[in-house]
């Protein structure tokens, strides 16, 4: 399979003493998603933005579907890579479909205006999101997810072979953190490559090919995500206790999922008695016991 | 079951969901959440034929009202042009030697076709209206236009809605431009060009400072327009200070409040053509404004060369904001409250916006300018005006749109 993100040993810092990414390697192949995980201050970001061209590595090469983004001029670079930035908003009352259209900038010239073709693909990305009901309110207003899916569908328009996202479940409830997930792997299915920071190692596990682990700007472990994803790593990466615990839904393979190793200590089920909090502890522990 | 007819048929096949939905089967935002998730999202490339359906239906309904959208506001904008044209026309009779609107239109048609002689302006009148109002009617659409035109520009590339087109010290500069030629007895021609060149030396000084300590940063570029804008005011002081006080400092003066009563015709063509072509470039990159106003990393993201958009854009409100400064003096809060004015009409997208703020600032300025010389029995100086009325209206504004951007 082509290779649609190829990094080879790239370094990125602010100055000579502020190394933020260290001869990271990376590849993502056609119809893969790949989980980039790391502690915050990991390069996650800084990596995402030398992808995308709004950053300038000091040494290695960045292929993206086998062009060198050094030789390329931003508009190219942009038909290549879409970007979901992380959570974002408008100062001015753009509406929904005003972003949306934005998508199909790399393919229109300095002076152009987006066609009634562009805004009419704009629209049906959003209707095929399930959001096309608010394509005239105004995106600062809508909900996280709703912008988070606008601006998805903004990539979308961008018919770009691959996608970068950074963080996209970061601000989103539960069910829309599912609901994008899905469409990401839809996405992945039709043969894009994905590549996309998380917090989440349940994402990589649950969703991913791949998966690298980042840590002070370096790549500790990349490779398919149910090898690189240990309890052992995890707990290393993080600082805390982490497992890695088999699940099954029913009628399927059991899958791992990572929980936290530890809990939270419940005052009423400890044999020694807390005697700092000066609460009146008696009758609820005799109550326990009984 | 029936709760869940409205359910796409691909989610209620899996046991997970159904459960979950007949939970709770009036709540609408499971039910919404999961028509958001449930629908397929085949690829760009192969749709399935059901999508396409879906897809093709929905943008034919879209087009329909586009087209629709379309039609009002095209007649929208024929209004604009033609209060504006009806305010020019009251604008040449109103003053102290008035002249009737019926007889100006009369004497319009006279040019073209043979009528009664009557038709035709005396001498007297044909006087005023060329020597003195059709040239300052025409410089106060023009620097109102070019005012509020770059500061929507301006607000736009900022992306803040609270910023002026002298933000970058243009203003300043040209006023030391202008204040340094008085004191030197310089002039009136020589006044306007030392004021062009001031008001750009302002702006190159600002933008080099920002090259120099904050690598273009958009932060430091103002900053450094704050600190360029003081220097200029210190250097004007300066230049009042040494003048003296019964016949230059009063020019400095009065120079310094803005207005349009020492222009002539012959003044304004070299003004008119290169407000004009600023004009015409903004408009040409309008789009790529539009989306550096969304979101600079975005923008970049999405291909735009930003270092060519902020030169083009730089380059042109900076020449348009130094031509009109030097024809009408220092005017402020048309290029604040006209951009605003104009976004809650049309809205943010840059093409709309530039045009609404030019219209809609020729008119302002007009307005005002009518007002200026017809309120009292001297003339109140334009600059002064246009604060006294801008404030209270920004305010209003302020109160109106607070939601949209703070």
């Amino acid at each position: 399979m082509a290779l649609n993100i190829d990094i080879a040993e790239l370094s990125f810092s602010f100055g000579p003493m502020s190394h933020r990414l260290r001869e990271v390697s990376l590849e993502v192949a056609e119809g893969e998603l790949c989980c980039l995980l790391g502690p915050n201050g990991a390069g996650k970001t800084t990596l995402i933005r030398c992808l995308i061209g709004l950053l300038t590595p000091q040494s290695g090469t960045l292929r993206i579907a086998g062009h060198d983004t050094a030789d390329l001029a931003p508009r190219q670079l942009a038909r290549l890579v879409a970007y979901v930035p992380q959570n974002t908003t408008t100062v001015f009352p753009f509406t929904a479909l005003d972003i949306a259209v934005m998508g199909r900038t790399p393919h229109m010239r300095i002076t152009d205006r987006p066609s009634v073709g562009d805004r009419k693909a704009a629209q049906g990305m959003l209707d095929r999101l399930g959001i096309g009901h608010l394509a005239r309110r105004s995106f600062a207003q809508l909900s996280g997810g709703e912008r988070q899916l606008t601006m998805l569908a903004r990539a979308l328009v961008q018919e770009a072979p691959v996608l970068v996202l950074d963080e996209p479940t970061a601000a989103l409830d539960y069910g829309n953190e599912v609901g994008i997930l899905q469409v990401v792997s839809e996405l992945v299915s039709d043969g894009r490559s994905v590549l996309m920071t998380t917090h989440q190692p349940n994402h990589a596990l649950m969703w991913a090919d791949r998966a690298v682990l980042m840590r002070d700007g370096s790549v500790v472990a990349s490779g398919q995500a149910d090898d690189v994803i240990t309890a052992e790593r995890l707990c290393h990466l993080y600082n805390v206790p982490i497992q890695l615990v088999s699940a099954s839904m029913q009628g399927s393979q059991p899958e791992l999922i990572c929980m936290p190793a530890v809990r939270r200590v419940r005052r009423d089920l400890r044999d020694t008695p807390n005697h700092d909090t000066g609460l009146p502890e008696e009758g609820v522990r005799d109550e326990v016991r009984e | 079951m029936t709760e869940n007819d409205e359910v796409p048929a691909e989610t209620t096949q899996e046991p997970f969901s159904k459960k979950t939905l007949t939970v709770e089967p009036s709540s609408s935002k499971v039910v919404r959440d999961y028509k958001l998730i449930g629908r397929p999202i085949s690829s760009i490339q192969s749709q399935e034929p059901s999508t396409t359906e879906v897809v093709r239906e929905s943008t034919e309904i879209e087009g329909g009202r586009e087209s629709h959208a379309r039609i009002r506001r095209v007649s929208y904008w024929g209004l604009a042009v033609v209060a504006l044209i009806i305010l020019i026309v009251l604008s040449l009779g109103w003053g102290r030697y008035s002249l009737s609107p019926l007889g100006l239109v009369r004497a319009a048609v006279a040019v073209f076709v043979p009528t009664p002689a009557s038709w035709h302006l005396s001498a007297a009148q044909e006087t005023v209206l060329m020597q003195v109002r059709i040239p300052r009617i025409f410089a106060a659409v023009v620097v109102g236009a070019a005012l509020s035109g770059s500061g929507s520009a301006y607000q736009s590339m900022f992306r803040n809605p609270l910023v002026a087109p002298d933000i970058l010290g243009v203003s300043a500069g040209a006023g030391f431009g202008a204040s340094l030629a008085i004191l030197l007895n310089f002039p009136f021609s020589v006044i306007q060009l030392m004021a062009f060149v001031g008001g750009l030396i302002g702006v190159t000084l600002s933008i080099g400072i920002a090259q120099f300590v904050g690598r273009g940063s958009t932060v430091v570029l103002v900053l450094a327009g704050l600190v360029v804008s003081a220097l200029a005011q210190a250097l004007i002081s300066m230049t009042q200070y040494f003048s003296d006080p019964e016949t230059t400092l009063p020019r400095i003066t009065f120079w310094l409040l803005g207005g349009l009563d020492s222009v002539t015709a012959s003044s304004l063509w070299l003004p008119t053509i290169l407000v004009a072509v600023c004009v015409v470039i903004l408009y040409a990159i309008s789009w790529p404004i539009t989306v550096l106003a969304a979101g600079e990393d975005e923008a970049r993201s999405l291909g735009i060369d930003r270092r060519l958009v902020w030169g083009l854009v730089l380059t042109a409100t900076t020449l348009m904001t130094a031509t009109v400064v030097s024809v009408a003096g220092i005017i402020g809060w048309v290029g604040l409250v006209v951009p605003h004015l104009a976004r809650s009409i049309v809205g943010p997208s840059f093409h709309r916006l530039l045009l609404a703020s030019l219209l809609i600032g020729a008119g302002f300025l007009l307005a005002v300018d009518d007002l200026g010389r017809s309120a009292s029995s001297i003339e109140l100086p334009l600059g002064v005006l246009t604060a006294v009325i801008g404030a209270p209206f920004f305010v209003a504004l302020l109160a109106k749109a607070r939601h949209q951007w703070l």
